[in-house]
């Protein structure tokens, strides 16, 4: 006993569930436009959790304690946990996993331009942890909430487990406060390269996101980069009191009219070229991924190969 | 010239007991050569943090799922029955336990 659903009926049934709060779910019918937004938003999310092992996972052999190096190598386990997750919702959609791999290191698809940044002393662990992945999470709380059921999911999990690098990279931060004036200055040099970055990561201004309007409307979005950017500046300030470190904008001002902190003019000039892929790190990032994915070849088709074995020989 | 970059592995499935007296539930998927492979995969990827006692995995390949296209008639005989429900039957007031 089979109906078919006419187009109509399909295109009101997934306006109903978006309009509803209800989830979409990955074998409802969704139009074109919606499947391609979310596979490019979930791939993009994905390769910046895998590329955003390189900068941190440069420094597991020389952080200085057994301490610090558990802690970092658990980090960096997790971001790829988390890019293994989305690579996983984002297959749901049709996506096809070997494709979004070649995608990412061929360069036709992107990732966050954050991780174009260098690591240059270990006090950029701990402002990456508090910055970058505090940027992260307020840009990924609102997205538990999206309208596409496995991505939200996802989400959830990746926001529990990202209050954890979040506050590593801060207690991080706090010890080195305490140490040598050396340390306090490391700290210092480190806010100052990290933060315009960190800001930039909720994308252009809203006058130059063309995307953003339908996302909205299409609940895989619910705030604006604006309204996310201000909210993480709002957040952000405090905890650069309690640090003892100053944050490089002389224009950093509380606006008690707003209710917020009014911020300097990013220099949208910078983020233009680093997406464009002339980011200090760039090439070294997809160079050393795409090197990564060939030297693993070996290990996938010799399992393949034993796998295939055990089965003829059951 | 770039040589394509296939996946051999089969996806796998992924449920979660989270701890004894719940069910298994669906937490997501891997791929993995082998079942064995996938049991480590999906220890390493979905518990780091205590969230289960046991895992399943199954290849996505074998399970079989009812299709959202035929949704409104393929649960309808759940909806049309209305006695399954113990609030159908009226039962006077000053009948205890019941």
């Amino acid at each position: 006993m089979t109906t078919q659903l006419s187009e109509e009926d399909l295109e009101r049934h997934f306006e109903r569930t978006v309009e509803h709060d209800l989830r979409l779910e990955p074998r409802d019918w969704v139009p074109d436009g919606y499947r391609k937004t979310m596979i490019r938003q979930i791939a993009q999310h994905a390769h910046s959790e895998i590329i955003g092992m390189q900068p941190e996972g440069n420094w597991i052999t020389r952080a200085p304690s057994l301490r610090r190096k558990a802690i970092l190598l658990a980090k960096v386990q997790d971001e790829a946990g988390h890019g293994l997750y989305l690579y996983s919702a984002a297959e749901t959609l049709g996506a096809d996993r070997g494709d979004l791999t070649e995608r990412l290191i061929s360069g036709r698809q992107k990732y966050s331009s954050i991780f174009n940044y260098p690591t240059l002393t270990f006090a950029d662990v701990g402002v990456i942890g508090w910055l970058v992945d505090g940027a992260a999470i307020c840009n990924q709380v609102p997205l538990c909430r999206c309208s596409y059921g496995p991505y939200a999911r996802a989400m959830i999990r990746i926001c529990k487990e990202e209050s954890f690098h979040q506050r590593q990279g801060y207690e991080l931060l706090m010890t080195m406060m305490r140490g040598t004036e050396a340390q306090r200055r490391m700290v210092q040099d480190a806010t100052n390269r990290w933060w315009w970055p960190s800001l930039m990561m909720f994308g252009p201004p809203d006058g130059d996101s063309p995307n953003t309007a339908q996302s909205m409307a299409w609940k895989i979005k619910r705030h604006t980069n604006d309204e996310l950017r201000q909210r993480f500046v709002d957040m952000t300030v405090p905890q650069a009191e309690a640090l003892g470190v100053t944050l490089p904008d002389p224009e950093l001002t509380w606006n008690a009219e707003r209710g917020h902190y009014d911020f300097g003019e990013i220099d949208w000039s910078e983020f233009k070229e680093v997406l464009r892929g002339n980011g200090p790190c760039n090439a070294q990032r997809v160079a050393h991924r795409k090197a990564a994915h060939d030297d693993g070849a070996w290990v996938r088709e010799a399992a393949a190969a034993h796998a295939r074995k055990v089965r003829e020989t059951a | 010239m770039m040589e394509p970059v296939k996946h051999e592995w089969p996806l796998y499935e992924v449920f979660v007991r989270s701890k004894r007296g719940l069910n298994h539930v669906h937490v997501g998927s891997l791929h993995a050569a082998d079942d064995q492979m996938a049991i480590h995969h999906a220890r390493d990827l979905y518990t780091r943090r205590n969230e289960g006692v046991s895992i399943w995995v199954v290849k996505a390949a074998d399970i079989t799922a009812s299709s959202p296209d035929e949704k409104d008639p393929f649960f309808a005989p759940s909806a049309d029955k209305v006695y399954r429900h113990p609030t159908f039957y009226d039962i006077p007031d000053n009948v205890p336990h019941m």
